[in-house]
């Protein structure tokens, strides 16, 4: 049996969770390995632009802090750790691991750096297909900052067969973290298309930490979890045939139940017969589920078909800028309050004539299910008292003009209708990203150990 | 003899997650007990799921059925406006949108010494 734990599920996520998951780990006392997925398509795109402006940076901002406490427990007790968290630079993020090994007293680690995800330059992007997945986007003109593509599991195993303690990719499709470790655990075959699939599946169900082990789950009074505050992340047991089961640490909040498992399973999930890999195509229509203990379910029947001949790529441009703005209206009448600070400044963008996308939402009435037309809105009744938060969303390829626009919202302390309050308002920049096909033989993945480097 | 009917939002009988990739959304819908397994084929279509989301511009809804798992998987594509790097929405990943669908209302037939609980659900559900 091969134990892997998540110790993250997102860049951004809580940074104590991988203590319990090395920890349990660590005490059945036959190694395994922790898989840490830090990167997004809009964390990769950051992750570029910080590089540009210092070679140093492009890794995953909490990096040292979320290995200080547990690096030390993974080298002693044989637990390999491979995380995507080089994002734009993973020689930035080596180095980093390794000055971190230097001060907590550890000596030189083996750290593997896989390469081959950056496509800049290798890839004429007029040559190929779109993804279909970005439907009706439009094509985008202007600077390309990145195209990365989502390499498959095989430089992970690799190093891990080299004797890797710690392995650091960029883009890598996230259940490759997983299969990586385990190939090189058990020594599959690539073309044992059921095993890989079957370890396809561990990634896929880990890869998004707590979400299958009680986060992301609760429904009061429907689907109550325990422990909201201390989830523990989840640890899968694999067998060599590939079946495995789903646990956490003990002691942690949280839960692992069918119902947790099944909305991972299905979690990001397009045509359940064939989620693309580049390792593999996954299919999990005949996947079986049992609840084996607490917290404990079993996963069997995962099979593998042949990968798609082309590899996804995530391409990262420059040019638009999001302002957001907010106000807020409470007490007798406040909903036609809100209302009239929307019809105010869509007219104030049109008659300063500026060129921006914009929407309005209702915050406390209706705002994540409605359209940029408002449509939903336009159907709740005209007025009501409460109190409600008016949000204002500008979009533009223009800094100056974006700020222009903001400022109208603010401008509705003296110009706008009575008793509005708490403005906030941010402009920021914001990469956008299309996703294209590309060749596999424009991509030479591979690895390296760090050192040597200037 | 046809069951009285009583109606309940989705979200009573069955739980769910949404996903995006792109401009693309999923929204998987779960039945809490294999009893209302039959009731989710046949009420929770794709032309349903499609209408909940008309005034987003949906293009197309494609509705994949797991019988193992009492579970549907919806394909929902353009739902999201843009996506996680251009929408200029609150959600922009569309976390919350699988609360759109839960909200669907549907009818289901009121068994023998249920008539009771299932006023008091509807009550719960107001």
């Amino acid at each position: 049996m091969y134990r892997i734990g998540s110790g993250a599920g997102f860049s951004g996520d809580r940074i104590d969770a991988p203590q319990s998951v090395v920890a349990a780990i660590a005490a059945a006392g036959e190694g395994g390995a922790v898989i840490f997925e830090t990167l997004g398509e809009r964390t990769l795109a950051l992750g570029q632009i910080a590089k540009r402006d210092d070679p140093r940076r492009g890794f995953e901002p909490l990096l040292t802090d979320i290995l200080e406490p547990i690096l030390a427990q993974c080298i002693s007790a044989g637990i390999v750790i491979v995380g995507n968290f080089g994002q734009a630079n993973p020689p930035a993020a080596a180095r980093a691991i390794a000055a971190l090994a230097e001060r907590l007293g550890l000596g030189t680690l083996r750290i593997a750096i896989v390469t081959g995800d950056d496509l800049v330059g290798k890839v004429d992007l007029r040559q190929t297909e779109r993804w279909d997945g970005d439907g009706r986007l439009p094509d985008l003109d202007g600077d390309v900052i990145a195209v990365n593509a989502y390499l498959g599991a095989r430089a992970i195993a690799d190093a891990v067969k080299a004797g890797a303690q710690v392995v650091v990719t960029g883009r890598v499709a996230d259940p490759a973290l997983a299969l990586g470790p385990l190939v090189a655990h058990f020594n599959w075959s690539w073309n044992d298309l059921d095993r890989i699939a079957a370890g396809t599946l561990v990634g896929h169900l880990l890869e998004c930490g707590a979400q299958v082990s009680g986060g992301f789950f609760a429904d009061p009074g429907f689907k109550d979890v325990p422990g909201t505050a201390d989830i523990g992340f989840p640890i899968a047991e694999v067998e060599a045939d590939g079946s495995f089961v789903i646990t956490k640490a003990e002691g942690t909040g949280g839960l692992v139940d069918l119902r947790t498992v099944k909305e991972q399973l299905l979690y990001e999930i397009h045509d359940p017969a064939a989620y693309l890999t580049p390792d593999v195509t996954l299919d999990i229509t005949g996947v079986a589920l049992d609840q084996v203990g607490p917290d404990r379910v079993r996963v069997t029947g995962a099979r593998g078909h042949e990968a798609p001949r082309q590899l996804k790529a995530t391409v990262s441009f420059y040019g638009d800028w999001l302002g957001e703005a907010e106000i807020s209206y409470a007490g007798p009448n406040a909903l036609a309050r809100a209302r009239l600070a929307i019809t105010t400044i869509s007219e104030r963008v049109r008659r300063r004539d500026l060129p921006v996308r914009h929407r309005a939402d209702i915050i406390g009435c209706v705002s994540a299910f409605d359209s940029d037309h408002g449509d939903l809105l336009d159907d709740f009744g005209d007025t009501a008292d409460g109190d409600y938060r008016v949000r204002f969303a500008f979009g533009g390829k223009s800094q100056r003009e974006v700020e222009r626009a903001v400022q109208e919202v603010n401008a509705l302390y003296c110009c706008g209708p009575a008793g509005g309050g708490g403005v906030r308002q941010s402009v920021r920049p914001r990469v956008r990203t299309l996703s294209h096909m590309v060749p596999r033989d424009l991509v030479d993945m591979g690895f390296h150990f760090a050192g040597g480097e200037p | 003899m046809t069951a009285p009917l009583r109606t309940v939002t989705l979200h009573q009988i069955a739980h769910g997650r949404s996903g995006d990739k792109g401009n693309r959304l999923n929204v998987n819908v779960i039945a809490y007990e294999p009893r209302h397994w039959p009731l989710l084929l046949a009420e929770v279509t794709a032309e349903r799921v499609a209408a909940l989301f008309a005034h987003r511009g949906v293009t197309r809804v494609t509705r994949y059925e797991l019988p193992l798992l009492a579970a549907l998987n919806f394909v929902i594509e353009d739902a999201l406006e843009g996506g996680v790097n251009s929408s200029l929405g609150v959600d922009t990943h569309g976390k919350c949108l699988s609360y759109l669908v839960l909200g669907m209302e549907i009818p289901v037939p009121i068994e023998p010494g249920e008539a009771l609980q299932a006023a008091s659900v509807l009550q719960t559900a107001r």
